[in-house]
């Protein structure tokens, strides 16, 4: 089982085992973890989940409108996702990503 | 019910007349709050509808369903924004320019610009502001004697509130409500009881020369401010929209619009939906936690702008209609909110409902509210201010709603307050 590694702005730290197929998003709403709002529940149209990649395996690209929402974005960075759009899986492996000081 | 509602409006029953005989957007069901009948038969029988004669005797598509309305906001090369995101057409010898009428990147830049003003971190230095203003306007009202909510409550604090976020003068901060309402009061989405045309230019042009006058005053004063003017002289790509004068009053019309509406009849719908729902009042009270959960409920239910509207940039196929380029596409957001089949039991008020936050008030996509974090904190602030001097507010009469099929609120709800 794939672990997820979430680090609030504050620094601390939630690792948890992470079911295949679900969203990143969905594991930080299964496990209470907070700094994900994820106010549109997962369709990628508000951007309320936004997070950093520190690291992980191999993650399909942001689609259009993911990379619509994450443009604007005042905090962007280059490894900015949605976490509703980062799969768990096998060859996503285990991923740590660090949230946002807040979502909007 | 349908009989009565005859009889109150003298408009078509929504569930026997014929569809195409029926103006979807007709502000006074609206007035009469009648209009979740219509909606639903709409999402039941025809989810994506064309009306061949609307407002102003515009033609238009109306989209009912929540999930629809997500896909076509997340099209927004199909489905722009320009020229205008209400039904009417901008008037051709003023078209107003405002980032949420536009598309990207121009639409990035200039919301990017803003955006700090409503982002939390400046939200947290704002909330002590709020709470005291809160508390002052709560403080000075009278136990046990009749007034207007809409006017001692909803309007004073959301006025405040634009002052602050303008840095505009305190003392004057009434006009910023008389420009709100003229912006959104054009007579032909209001039954005719709205301003006209020219009336509207004519209020709409005093507030262009009162605020290049602030503009030119925050200018040159040094102060460290992150309020919406500076923040926009501040930022390469907007510093110098005051040249701009179609661009700087569209840009105004939004913010003022944006920060006024929505919140105000939102801060009136709480107090009404929570008198007509003695129980949910009763879990408010056991547990006053509830209270950020109950404010994205009221958002939802109360829905202050039913709709915004889309124009095909091209010929497209939705949902098996053929749409042809330059229709006008309205989303109808008020209807998305009542859609059981994405909200359980959405004509129900319910302030611990599951997934709460899961409503189309704000809209989605790209355009989605920026100030929403904002509007959740001042509807918060206000409810954890009123469960800490009142028993109850009590509704007194029923509330005189506005006739509009842009903005869903209130004129007058009297009420009385219970003390402690």
């Amino acid at each position: 089982m794939p672990v997820v590694t979430f680090i609030e702005y504050d620094g601390t730290q939630h690792q948890v085992d992470a079911d295949e197929g679900m969203s990143v998003m969905e594991v930080a709403m299964k496990y209470d973890v907070p700094g994900i709002d994820a106010d549109c529940g997962g369709a990628a149209v508000c951007g309320t989940c936004h997070c950093f990649v520190e690291s992980s395996g191999e993650l399909s690209a942001a689609d259009p409108t993911e990379e619509s929402m994450l443009g604007l974005r005042p905090d962007r960075e280059s490894n900015s996702r949605l976490s509703c759009q980062l799969r768990v899986s096998e060859s996503a492996g285990d991923m740590t990503v660090r949230l946002p000081e807040f979502q909007m | 019910m349908n009989q009565a509602i005859k009889k109150i409006d003298g408009l078509a029953d929504p569930l026997t007349t014929p569809l195409e005989k029926l103006d979807i957007a007709d502000p006074r069901r609206f007035e009469h709050d009648t209009w979740p009948p219509l909606f639903e038969r709409l999402r039941n029988e025809a989810p994506v509808h064309y009306q061949a004669d609307g407002p102003g005797g515009l033609d238009f598509w109306s989209i009912s369903r929540y999930e629809d309305i997500v896909e076509i906001e997340k099209d927004w090369e199909t489905f722009s924004s320009e020229p205008s995101i209400a039904i009417l057409d901008p008037e051709p010898d003023m078209v107003v320019q405002m980032f949420i009428a536009t598309d990207p990147p121009l639409h990035d830049d200039q919301r990017r610009a803003v955006q700090p003003a409503v982002a939390p971190r400046n939200l947290l230095e704002f909330e002590a502001l709020i709470r005291e203003r809160t508390q002052e306007t709560l403080d000075a009202l009278p136990i046990g004697e009749t007034f207007d909510w809409v006017d001692r409550v909803s309007i004073d604090l959301t006025t405040k509130m634009l002052a602050t976020l303008f840095d505009f003068p305190f003392e004057r901060r009434h006009k910023l409500t008389e420009w709100s309402d003229a912006a959104t009061s054009d007579a032909r989405l209001t039954a005719g009881a709205g301003l006209s045309i020219d009336e509207r230019r004519v209020i709409m042009i005093e507030m262009l020369q009162e605020f290049t006058q602030l503009w030119h005053d925050h200018k040159d004063d040094g102060k460290e401010s992150f309020d919406l003017i500076r923040l926009l002289q501040k930022d390469p790509k907007t510093a110098n929209l005051v040249d701009d004068p179609l661009g700087y009053m569209g840009n105004l019309m939004l913010l003022i619009v944006g920060g006024n509406d929505t919140t105000r009849n939102s801060m009136t719908g709480g107090v009404y939906f929570l008198n007509e729902n003695p129980a949910e009042y009763d879990k408010l009270k056991a547990d006053p936690s509830l209270i950020s959960s109950m404010v994205s409920e009221i958002i939802r239910y109360q829905t202050p702008l039913p709709h915004m509207r889309r124009t095909t940039t091209k010929d497209t196929e939705f949902r098996g209609q053929h749409i042809p380029k330059d229709s006008r596409i309205v989303l109808w957001y008020v209807s998305a909110n009542r859609d059981s089949d994405v909200i359980p039991n959405a004509d129900e008020f319910i302030i611990d409902r599951p997934n709460v936050r899961n409503h189309l008030s704000f809209g989605c996509g790209i355009h989605r509210c920026m100030g929403n974090r904002l509007a959740e904190m001042q509807l918060r602030v206000l409810w954890e201010e009123i469960m800490k001097r009142f028993s109850r507010i009590e509704v007194v009469g029923e509330p005189v709603r506005t006739c509009n099929s842009f903005v869903r609120g209130y004129h007058k709800l009297p009420v009385r307050l219970h003390a402690l």
